[in-house]
């Protein structure tokens, strides 16, 4: 007995070492195959508090890598992207792109999806000297702390805000508003502040500010306060999921305001969770999907032929912009040195689904907001706020 | 003052949500001496056992919340059976690290694909979303429902515990189990009575948050269930209308330091309650001393 005992041990320990040199071939196959393919990294929250946004973004990626590959690749060479999930935690963004430079050798990254995982994601692209993209993250912080590797597609939250605050001056005639928002995510809180400025500086008055916490779902005792002040708009700056929650609160305890948003709203589930008390409330979007310029219609008909016939909607827009962007400054740099197409990124001169992209010195476009209203539960175009 | 009654009624039904909690974590302190952490997720558990309930089964708001508390009973009996009673004579500290196990193994279960998954589901309106308005103090149909069935629960819960043999024999396990079993009382299996009336509560407070914030994720259990433990020291662990009590406190406070003070400061003014009981009143505000026997 003693001796099978110590054979199954004997043996453990070798088919532990056949493995363990199994793994090591393997590894080493990887990086000789490297040359036939050009890899490009993808940081997405699939999991998460809003895994359909990152649905979107990753539909949106493969979109655009398949419309690339099936025009021929970049430099002669099939694209190939690699995605790892970020689950919106700020905590695990730099680990993903970490990941994809050390064990993918990836040319360049796109993504975080939302500012809080791209602020912590941006200097550690930055110091590996890997060029990253972000699609939709809004706040200034992510170019300005992420350094000169990281660019972006869509407006930034400051002009977001300030659209935001016009459209509720001169659209909607509003004179007083209150503020809802995430104090613990930096796009919620950015978007806020830029609102209220922009918003006292059009000469309206902030007559409430009130915040929470992620994760909060009661949200009355904020509510009750806010309602005492009378305010003609509420704004809601998180994503589709609390704001539906919240909106649902607000109307149940009579607050009678129009609600305002940016563009975390824009998924078809904030209608699902929020319901009826969504009817009537106005957001900014990047893009307008019933946009009929050619560019718009193609990428909706390629989207819909891809996806069985879903509608994309404005994140996975930005994100096949963001990668067709990041293709185009390889194919543009001639090489994936990443210089090369750090500098390329900066020349940028590119007509994309969401319009014509050059990026300014903070490497962020300039571009205009689309505002959008939910009509019978559908999200509809409503106006256009061009930047001043 | 009309602000101030709106958000005391805004406490309440928060704080009902929470005495369900509390109580199912009170009852299982008082029989085993064990501070059961995987409570919370039995709550999330009965949430989703809820959603499952209306969404595939078509139930009604009262069938599936019996559906709830029936299925978050069973999980308690389980966890009980298999994760708890092998423990039961070795140190706290093993039994508290396996509850712990056992909170994460729930939440990972739940976000595995063909189960729920990790995202956030929607709850269906199964309840009607009337509002009601007396003077300018508003409150929902699903508030006092909510209320409601937390005093029924309550109320039921003690009779059971003050009023029937099953009761008798947990009052008497909770006391002293050795004597108990001496006089006849079949202690494994008052204690799984115990598990599985806590862990019913539980899950028929999962359906009632489902309902009045409909949002469901794995993760949900984690604050309620730590609020509902600082709940249930504050009123006196092991004791039941001292749970429901804390309950209520906690969601006033809670609300009325978002009201008044600050939304960065609720979470830490209601753990610092836990604190400031421990150091002022150990037993708790309804909770017995424990004398030390010797």
């Amino acid at each position: 007995m003693r001796r099978m005992k110590k054979a199954g041990k004997k043996m453990a320990v070798l088919c532990a070492a056949a493995v363990i040199g199994a793994m090591t071939v393997m590894t080493g196959c990887g990086a000789a195959a490297e040359s036939d393919t050009i890899k490009i990294g993808a940081v997405v929250p699939l999991t998460g508090d809003v895994p359909a946004l990152g649905e979107s973004a990753k539909n949106g990626y493969s979109l655009a890598v398949d419309t690339v590959n099936a025009g021929g690749g970049v430099l002669g060479k099939q694209v190939e992207i690699i995605f790892e999930d970020d689950e919106n935690q700020p905590s695990k963004a730099p680990t993903a792109a970490q990941k994809l430079i050390a064990q993918d050798k990836v040319a360049g990254i796109l993504g975080a999806t939302n500012s809080k995982c791209s602020i912590p994601m941006g200097p550690v692209c930055t110091e590996n000297k890997v060029p990253m993209v972000s699609p939709t993250s809004t706040n200034t912080k992510v170019t300005l702390e992420g350094g000169d590797y990281v660019f972006r597609v869509c407006f930034i939250d400051p002009f977001q805000g300030e659209a935001l605050a016009n459209f509720a001056k001169d659209k909607l005639g509003a004179d007083t508003a209150a503020v809802l928002y995430n104090m613990a995510d930096d796009y919620s809180k950015g978007l806020a502040e830029a609102y209220m400025e922009s918003f006292q500086a059009a000469g309206g008055t902030v007559v409430a500010s009130e915040s929470y916490n992620t994760g909060d779902s009661d949200f009355n005792a904020q509510l009750t306060n806010i309602k005492e002040t009378h305010p003609d708009v509420l704004v809601m700056t998180d994503f589709y999921s609390t704001v539906g929650l919240i909106a649902k609160q607000a109307r149940s305890i009579g607050i009678e305001a129009a609600f305002l948003g940016g563009d975390g709203w824009d998924s078809a589930d904030l209608v699902t969770i929020g319901g009826d008390a969504m009817e009537g409330a106005y957001y900014s979007v990047f893009y307008a999907s019933d946009d009929t310029s050619d560019a718009v219609v193609d990428f909706k008909e390629a989207y819909r032929k891809k996806y069985d016939g879903k509608e994309p909607d404005g994140y996975a827009a930005l994100s096949y912009d963001a990668a067709m962007v990041l293709m185009n400054s390889i194919e543009k740099a001639g090489s994936t040195d990443s210089e090369a197409v750090r500098d390329a990124l900066e020349a940028t001169d590119l007509n994309v689904v969401s319009g014509h992209i050059t990026f300014d010195e903070n490497r962020n476009p300039v571009k205009p907001a689309i505002i959008c209203t939910i009509k019978d539960g559908k999200a509809v175009y409503y106006t256009t706020v061009e930047p001043k | 003052m009309v602000t101030f009654i709106q958000q005391m009624i805004n406490g309440l039904s928060q704080g009902s949500v929470y005495a369900l909690i509390a109580v199912g974590y009170t009852m299982v302190y008082g029989i085993i001496k064990m501070v059961n952490f995987a409570h919370g997720d039995v709550f999330m558990v009965g949430s989703f056992l809820g959603l499952l309930a209306v969404t595939h089964l078509n139930l009604s708001f009262v069938p599936a919340l019996l559906f709830a508390m029936a299925g978050t009973a069973l999980v308690g009996i389980v966890i009980e059976r298999a994760a708890y009673k092998p423990l039961r004579d070795s140190q706290p500290i093993t039994l508290f690290i396996t509850a712990i196990a056992v909170s994460m193994l729930l939440q990972n279960l739940v976000k595995v694909k063909f189960l729920a998954g990790p995202n956030p589901h929607s709850f269906p309106a199964i309840l009607p979303v009337e509002n009601y308005q007396i003077g300018s103090v508003f409150f929902s149909a699903i508030q006092i429902i909510v209320f409601l069935v937390a005093v029924i629960l309550g109320i039921v819960l003690q009779f059971i515990v003050g009023k029937t043999k099953a009761g008798y024999a947990m009052r008497v396990v909770s006391y002293d189990k050795d004597a108990a079993a001496l006089m006849g009382i079949n202690v494994n299996r008052t204690i799984t009575v115990t598990f599985a009336l806590g862990s019913a509560l539980a899950g028929a407070a999962g359906i009632l948050v489902g309902i009045m914030y409909p949002r469901l994720e794995p993760t949900m259990g984690i604050m309620p269930g730590m609020k509902c433990f600082v709940a249930a020291v504050l009123g006196g662990i092991g004791s039941i209308p001292g749970a429901i009590l804390g309950g209520i406190i906690i969601g006033l406070t809670e609300t009325l330091t978002k009201a008044y003070i600050s939304s960065n400061l609720s979470d830490a003014i209601t753990f610092s309650l836990l604190i400031i009981t421990l150091l002022i009143r150990p037993a708790g505000l309804l909770g017995r001393k424990a004398f030390e026997k010797v």
